[in-house]
Parts: structure tokens; C-alpha cells; sequence
């Protein structure tokens, strides 16, 4: 069953400006599912159309087979959002605030209570139940619409970039638990600027810019499409002779005096670079990508679907 | 929709409003009961001696209800406003708008938290005047509650529409310094529409406030300056006018929905 499906979906704000250009997207019952694109691509807009905090101009929705047009109650019952900028009352209690947005969906006072218990308790949050929202850390922020996005047991969640601004480990272990809720059932689209956060996480990929989507695969596909990587070598000598490497068939650069930056078609391999190093004695200390394998994807992807809207423009 | 998700999601629309309100209690209820106070102090014991009495009643005892519904209205207006363009502004509105709560539940918890928030300054008030009236006579119960409700739903809704159009927080205070003020001030708060010469007195009476303050007067001490059943009928026409307004606004998504 399909969790999200959007035809030719469009969106001009007052003033003319073209958000989204006729998309069309389909997400899989319990995909994790990436959406990324650079600002202003149509993302935000995507999702508020989704979550009907935006009105669209024209196109259709479904979420889980309920109609955005005809059916927006049941359909709205099956979304968790997390947006990406603090929406809750920032003088309200944490405990208050999943509780009081359970209540929005009719769950119970007396449910959403020990909802509330067992969401905060599982994002750490528990300890933090009655304090008010503007006292906590920007990180327990973002867990806390995690939680008030959860309380009424959605099987679709959509999170607007949320890591942003969140500390290495916190962020590893959001990642944890949205693995571990995907696990149990939940379908999960993500926006992120962290590339690193879709390639771990995510399945499958949508890449949207100007309001239309210039890629729509698995990740796995996408990365099987990358023909080139960079990385960079840090290089030593057993000896104290200067370090000058040499790698023919490479494109190579020298950062400084121990670092070499080279260029990798993937037909080539890495064995003849570590081979011809290892002839002139010198030895790989370390090695790593210089952009994430996604990233230099997006990128590119990006740049090209730039240029087929441009000559499209110009005929 | 059911009757129970409805009522669920009503109740905790409320509960959030009623708490906002009494979390900031000196700011919300503890203003109305100063002010009053210096009114019945000012208008009531050092003016009022001179004025001796008005529509055959002391003077103190005619501006009770009159002050009585000054709180009302106020209050009614400003919690709404004030509560739905801060949820306005901090987007917390959002809340409810990705959530299946329909329009006139949010309508409803909305109106309800104004109500609430003016019983509370009502009683507050009526508390006061004992302090300065002897004799606190209810001629009928069932219109001066009627009358009461009416009219703190009627501000409620207003506070809503208001809340709905505003950009900035003084928005929020322009219709209360400029529209509302005057109004409760010209509809016979403090004297009977009666006193004022001819065309005064024609004027006065297409002041709605005017039929609000009457009608609870009556409840009060049994005399009104306009006809009861019309002043009701007023009332329940400008409540009506005002939700629709309220709905349609919603419901289109003006002021909150891109």
C-alpha cells in the first residue's frame, strides 16, 4: 500500500511565486523515505500541502488511500509532523504540550497521560515533564515535537529537517530511535541537509529543486550511479627523503607537505594508487572521501537539472 | 467525526485556554478587580452622592450591572485576542491545524476560554460591589444569565476575528482602544440613554453594547432603557453574524494557512 501518493501537485503563492511545478511522488508503507533539496526547493511546501498547513493550487494527495480533498479528517489522522521550526507554546509544560496535542486527535486525557509517560520516557524527556518548553536545550526541543508528533500513534511521520542544530551524538541517537520506530511499522519521510543523515537512514530518495523532482530512486541505485570519488590520502616516509608522490592515470593534488587529494573513476579501483605509493615508499596513514558520496550526487544532480530548465527556458 | 473526539478535542482546547489564563492570573484577573474598585470608588461613592439617583435607583446600585459587563466584554475580547494571536505568532496554531479538529470545535474551545476567563472577573466583580452596595436584588435570574453568556460569547467570537486579521500585537489593541472603550462608555454604563437630548439618544440606541448593558440591567434591578426581548434579540443577531464570520475565516484559512 502506498503511505504517500502526489499527482501533479502544484502550488503558486500570492504574489506568483511557483513553489511546486506539478510533482508527483509515491512512498511505500514503511519506507524511510529521504525528500532533499536545496532551500527553497519546495520541500516545506510539499510537506505543509501534505499536512494541510499549506492550501494548494492544484494536484492530489493521498495518504494511505485517504484524499487530502475528500477524506482530510481521516487523512490528517494518520500524519505525525515534526516541523522544522519550534512551533509549541514555549511557556506551556513539556507534559502539557504532547498531551494537550493528543487531545487535538480525541485521544483521551487519561491515555494521552500515559502516552505522554511512555514517549517522553523513551526520548529522555521524562525528567524534563514540568518544566516549561522555553527552559529546555535546543536538542530536547526537537525531541520534544518528536514526542508531541507520536502521542496519537501516526503511521505516517514526516520530519522537517530534525537534526538541525543538534550535537553529533544526540543526533546518532535520533537516528536510533527513528530506525527503531521505522522497524515497528512507521513510515518516515525526512528532510535533512545532513546528506550523511538520508544515506544512513533512508531507502529511497526523492531530490526536488525549483518545484519539481529532478530524481526519484533507492539510494542504493543512486550511489551505484556515482562514477567518480574523491579522497584525500595522508601520506608519511619511513625515511626522512621529501614527500613528492607521483600517481600516473590519477588526477591528483597536494593539499600540503602530507595530504594528496585523488580523484577515483570507480573502473579504476583504489589498488594501483595504494600500489604506485607503496612503490615510491610511501605509506596511507589514513584515508576518507572528501565529500559524502551523496552529497557530490545531489550536487551534481542538482546543477544538471538546473541546466535542462534553463536551455528548456531558452527554446 | 464523533460526538466523543469532538468533545475530547473541545475539552482539552478549553482546558489549555482556562490554564493560560489563570497561570497568569495577576495579569488576567487580578487588573479587572483594581479597576472596578477605583470605578465604584470614583463614580460611585464620591460622584454618585451628588448624583443621588438615576432611573429611580441609587446611583451606586445602576452602575453595578453596567461595570459588571464592562468586565465582560473587556475581558472576553482581550483573553480570545489575545490567546489566538499568540498562538498566531508563535505557530503554535499549527497544532491544531494538522490535527483533525474541526472549526467549530476550535471556534467553541476559543469562546470558551473568553467565558470562562469573564464569569470568573464577573463573579470577581460582583464580589466588589458588595463591598460598596447594601442591597444586591437579582430581578430575573434566567435573563441575567442569558444575557451574561450572550454577550461574553458575542466578544469572544469578536476577539477571534480580530485575532484572525491581526499581523502585529498592537493590532490586537486598536479595536479595544478605538471601538470598544467608547462604546461601553457611550451604552449607558454609567446613566440612562434617556438623559440625552433627542438626537443623542437616537444615536445611542444603534450602539449594540447599549441593548447588552440594558438587558443585564434589568436582570439585575428590573429596569431597562430598551425593550429586553429586542436587546435579546440583538444580542443573538450579532452573535450569529459574528460566528459565521468567525467560520468562514477559519474555515478559508485567512491569516493562518499559506
Amino acid at each position: 500500500m502506498k503511505a504517500l501518493s502526489i499527482k501533479q501537485l502544484r502550488k503558486t503563492y500570492k504574489g506568483g511565486f511557483e513553489a511546486l511545478k506539478g510533482i508527483d511522488l509515491e512512498v511505500e508503507e514503511g519506507d524511510f523515505f529521504a525528500l532533499l533539496g536545496p532551500n527553497g526547493a519546495g520541500k516545506s511546501t510539499t510537506i505543509g500541502i501534505i499536512s494541510s498547513l499549506v492550501n494548494k493550487t492544484s494536484g492530489e494527495v493521498n495518504v494511505f488511500g485517504y484524499d487530502l480533498d475528500t477524506q482530510l479528517v481521516d487523512l490528517k489522522r494518520q500524519i505525525g509532523l515534526v516541523p522544522q521550526e519550534f512551533n509549541f507554546n514555549q511557556f506551556e509544560t513539556v507534559r502539557q504540550i504532547v498531551v494537550n496535542q493528543a487531545g487535538y486527535y480525541g485521544v483521551s486525557r487519561q491515555v494521552a497521560h500515559e502516552r505522554a509517560e511512555h514517549y517522553l520516557k523513551q526520548l529522555g524527556l521524562w525528567d524534563k515533564r514540568d518544566a516549561a518548553a522555553r527552559m529546555l536545550s535546543g536538542g530536547m526541543k526537537r525531541r520534544l515535537m518528536i514526542a508531541r508528533a507520536l502521542l496519537h500513534e501516526p503511521r505516517l511521520l514526516i520530519l522537517d529537517e530534525p537534526t538541525a542544530g543538534v550535537d553529533i551524538e544526540l543526533r546518532r541517537s535520533m537516528w536510533d530511535y527513528l530506525e527503531e520506530i521505522n522497524k515497528q511499522g512507521i513510515t518516515i519521510i525526512l528532510t535533512t541537509h545532513y546528506l550523511e543523515e538520508a544515506e544512513s537512514l533512508c531507502r529511497n530518495i526523492a531530490i526536488i529543486d525549483q518545484g519539481t523532482i529532478v530524481e526519484n530512486t533507492s539510494i542504493k541505485r543512486l550511489l551505484a550511479t556515482l562514477n567518480r570519488e574523491t579522497f584525500i590520502l595522508d601520506l608519511a616516509r619511513d625515511d626522512d627523503a621529501a614527500l613528492t608522490p607521483q600517481l600516473e592515470g590519477f588526477t591528483m593534488r597536494q593539499v600540503d607537505e602530507h595530504t594528496i587529494e585523488v580523484e577515483v573513476e570507480k573502473s579504476q579501483g583504489l589498488n594501483p594508487v595504494f600500489e604506485q605509493l607503496s612503490a615510491q615508499k610511501i605509506n596511507v596513514l589514513s584515508m576518507r572521501n572528501k565529500a559524502n558520496r551523496l552529497e557530490e550526487l545531489f550536487v551534481d544532480l542538482v546543477e544538471r537539472g538546473r541546466a535542462k530548465q534553463t536551455t528548456a527556458g531558452a527554446k | 467525526m464523533g460526538a466523543a473526539f469532538n468533545f475530547t478535542a473541545l475539552k482539552t482546547i478549553w482546558i489549555k485556554e482556562c490554564t493560560r489564563f489563570l497561570r497568569i492570573w495577576v495579569q488576567t484577573l487580578v487588573p479587572p478587580a483594581i479597576t472596578m474598585t477605583l470605578y465604584f470608588v470614583i463614580f460611585g461613592s464620591i460622584v454618585g452622592e451628588r448624583i443621588g439617583e438615576m432611573s429611580g435607583r441609587p446611583y451606586m446600585e445602576f452602575i453595578v450591572p453596567g461595570l459588571i459587563m464592562m468586565s465582560v466584554i473587556t475581558n472576553s475580547y482581550s483573553n480570545v485576542a489575545s490567546s489566538f494571536f499568540s498562538a498566531k505568532f508563535q505557530r503554535n496554531i499549527e497544532e491544531m491545524l494538522v490535527a483533525p479538529v474541526s472549526t467549530p470545535v476550535i471556534i467553541a474551545g476559543y469562546v470558551g476560554g473568553g467565558l470562562a476567563r469573564a464569569m470568573i472577573v464577573a463573579v470577581i466583580v460582583t464580589c466588589v460591589s458588595f463591598a460598596f452596595v447594601e442591597n444586591v436584588s437579582i430581578n430575573h435570574l434566567g435573563i441575567l444569565v442569558l444575557t451574561v453568556l450572550l454577550t461574553s460569547t458575542l466578544f469572544s467570537l469578536a476577539g477571534l476575528i480580530n485575532a484572525v486579521y491581526a499581523k502585529t500585537f498592537d493590532d490586537i489593541s486598536i479595536v479595544p482602544t478605538f471601538v470598544l472603550t467608547p462604546l461601553t462608555y457611550l451604552g449607558g454604563v454609567f446613566f440612562s440613554v434617556s438623559l440625552l437630548p433627542g438626537v443623542w439618544e437616537t444615536i445611542a440606541r444603534v450602539n449594540p453594547i447599549l441593548y447588552m448593558v440594558n438587558a443585564f440591567r434589568y436582570g439585575f434591578l428590573g429596569v431597562s432603557d430598551v425593550n429586553v426581548g429586542v436587546a435579546l434579540g440583538v444580542i443573538v443577531a450579532f452573535n450569529l453574524v459574528f460566528f459565521v464570520t468567525a467560520y468562514t475565516l477559519l474555515q478559508r484559512g485567512v491569516g493562518i494557512r499559506s
